[in-house]
């Protein structure tokens, strides 16, 4: 079934590869006879089009070729893994119906998503705050980088599941823990690019500031924050796609109903299409995560790259 | 000492790196009346830049003092503004922001807010910038970013004006527009102003005294000129006045036959 609606997917795909050429000499005809005629609305759609199907036609071509691998290296009855088949078979519900509600444990891979995304806007969160606040010190002080920066340079390289047993035994509830390890993964990019991008404010804006006189809850706001908000929006980015690796491993200890747990409960109840499914909304949800802090990035920064 | 609104009283001024010490000023002293024009010339290297830092208590001295109307200022503050050789622009904010900024900070608490809106106005039509009130520095060009500066250190209503090669980084056309500028707001406001420059020209036609630096290290004040030329003075007429070339030719004896660059200077 599932390569069936992947046949026609490539059907779909064929004849707009072919049309795309067609378009363009129909256009290029048209600019030569009539030179300051703006293109009619079709033909802009069908530019958009084009433009469109540059971007989604290779990915696409990309994951029919996957799945075409995966299918025929499993496709044995008693393959060790469950092909894309087997996996819509079994799992298609947990595509189809991520929202559904059946109890307290039978209940959507979204809703489940969700559980997960809530502990990681807490635990990044305040990651992000504490790590602009720590991070700014260190980039304004000689003496707060010699301090504290060894000691980060030794904290950043503990992997985030052997914070677990630690946060567990001193906040004794899984669900703080699991806020703790996504807090404690991503605040260590945070604060390094925070301290980087304080101590490359140019002196000019120093200067400005000093000459101002602004008090440094001003200079905070005014000149640091604007000035490093590239390197701070770098950290965020990283932080947040440490944030979703952590929670999903926190999670397969600690329990309860994020997706994390959902791939342990799956594995030991031998359900291995689930666990394909999992997989798939954690990729998707890091991708969109990744995105979204880099799209804000984007906007707060503009206009700040010095000219 | 009649000429007392700023004083430099026995500067020196020199850098500590590991074990070498550079003397970059040697015994500076100076003295300058409220609402005098005075350039600041010399070669590059020899300190002049330093010097202004000194002034606007950017750079602390090593020993002697700044004194302002008889008080000794040791940091910065905006009764001593600053026009920066690079402009010094806040990216992030608009041209009326920066000035914003400024006004906001110096007057927040003297004047109300449309009196401020209207003093940041009034200040950026000094400089002929209203056209462009919303636009980011890197959406104007340099003669236009430098003129937002001048704005915005004149908001700040200082009793000092310092400018640091304010037109340095300037094509000429955009350079001469500029300084008929600064001398119609200097002539206007009456500000007293310090400029560094390594431009003769430049130095003779706005200065009423032009102070000129030895080479360095160890630079110190070699001579000083009094240019009495009438003001206002008009760029075209000066270039044939005998008193202009005459002043003009003083400055350049100075810098090029008695205290020639250092072969090792760029």
């Amino acid at each position: 079934m599932g390569l069936a609606r992947l046949k026609d997917r490539a059907a779909l795909v064929a004849p707009e590869i072919g049309a795309l050429p067609v378009a363009q000499t129909a256009a290029s005809q048209v600019v030569q006879l009539k030179p300051r005629n703006p293109a009619s609305p079709a033909q802009r759609l069908r530019k958009a089009a084009a433009a469109v199907m540059v971007v989604v036609v290779p990915p696409l071509i990309t994951l029919a070729l996957i799945l075409l691998i995966w299918q025929l290296a499993f496709s044995k009855p008693n393959a060790s893994l469950p092909s894309p088949l087997v996996v819509w078979r079994e799992a298609g519900d947990l595509i189809l119906q991520p929202f559904y509600w059946a109890g307290s444990q039978d209940i959507g891979l979204g809703w489940r998503v969700l559980t997960s995304l809530q502990r990681v806007v807490v635990g990044f969160g305040l990651a992000a705050v504490v790590g602009i606040l720590v991070g700014a010190l260190i980039g304004q002080s000689v003496w707060a980088t010699r301090g504290l920066d060894p000691i980060f340079q030794v904290l950043r390289t503990v992997p985030p599941l052997a914070w677990l047993p630690i946060s567990l035994a001193g906040f004794r509830d899984a669900s703080p823990s699991a806020i703790f390890v996504i807090f404690i993964t991503a605040i260590w990019p945070i604060i390094i690019n925070t301290a980087v991008g304080i101590r490359n404010i140019p002196q000019d804006y120093r200067n400005v500031a000093a000459v101002l006189r602004l008090n440094s809850v001003e200079f905070f706001f005014k000149v640091m924050l604007p000035s490093a908000a590239p390197y701070i929006f770098t950290g965020l980015r990283i932080g947040v796609g440490l944030s979703w690796l952590a929670i999903v491993a926190a999670e397969m200890l600690t329990g309860g109903v994020g997706i994390g747990f959902f791939i342990w409960d799956a594995w030991n109840s031998s359900k291995l299409p689930d666990i394909v499914v999992a997989l798939l909304y954690i990729g998707f949800v890091g991708f969109v995560l990744d995105r979204l802090v880099a799209a804000l990035g984007n906007v707060v920064t503009r206009g700040t790259a010095a000219s | 000492m009649t000429k007392s609104y700023l004083k430099l009283d026995h500067i020196d001024k020199s850098f500590q790196r590991a074990d070498t010490r550079t003397e970059v000023l040697k015994d500076i002293s100076l003295g300058i009346d409220k609402g005098e024009y005075v350039s600041i010339i010399g070669h590059s290297g020899c300190g002049k830049s330093t010097l202004l830092n000194i002034i606007a208590g950017l750079t602390p001295v090593t020993s002697g003092a700044v004194l302002l109307e008889d008080r000794e200022v040791s940091s910065p503050g905006p009764e001593r503004a600053v026009v920066f050789q690079n402009h010094s622009l806040l990216p992030w904010l608009s041209v009326y922001e920066n000035v914003s900024l400024a006004v906001n900070k110096v007057f927040g608490s003297q004047k109300s807010r449309t009196e401020r809106d209207e003093w940041i106005r009034h200040n950026l039509a000094l400089v002929h910038m209203t056209h462009a009130l919303d636009k980011r520095p890197s959406e104007i060009s340099g003669g236009m970013k430098q003129r937002v500066g001048i704005a915005r250190a004149l908001a700040m209503e200082p009793k000092i004006l310092l400018l640091d090669e304010p037109f340095g980084a300037l094509d000429a056309l955009t350079r001469a527009h500029l300084q008929d500028s600064v001398m119609e707001i200097h002539s206007r406001l009456k500000n007293t102003m310090i400029m560094i420059t390594h431009d003769v020209d430049e130095a003779v036609l706005l200065s009423d005294r032009i102070v000129m630096m030895t080479n360095g290290p160890a630079a110190t004040i070699g001579e000083v000129l009094d240019i009495q030329l009438e003001r206002p003075r008009k760029r075209l007429e000066m270039a044939h006045d005998a008193a202009y070339i005459r002043y003009r030719a003083a400055v350049l004896e100075f810098l090029y036959a008695r205290h020639k660059a250092p072969a090792t200077a760029a």
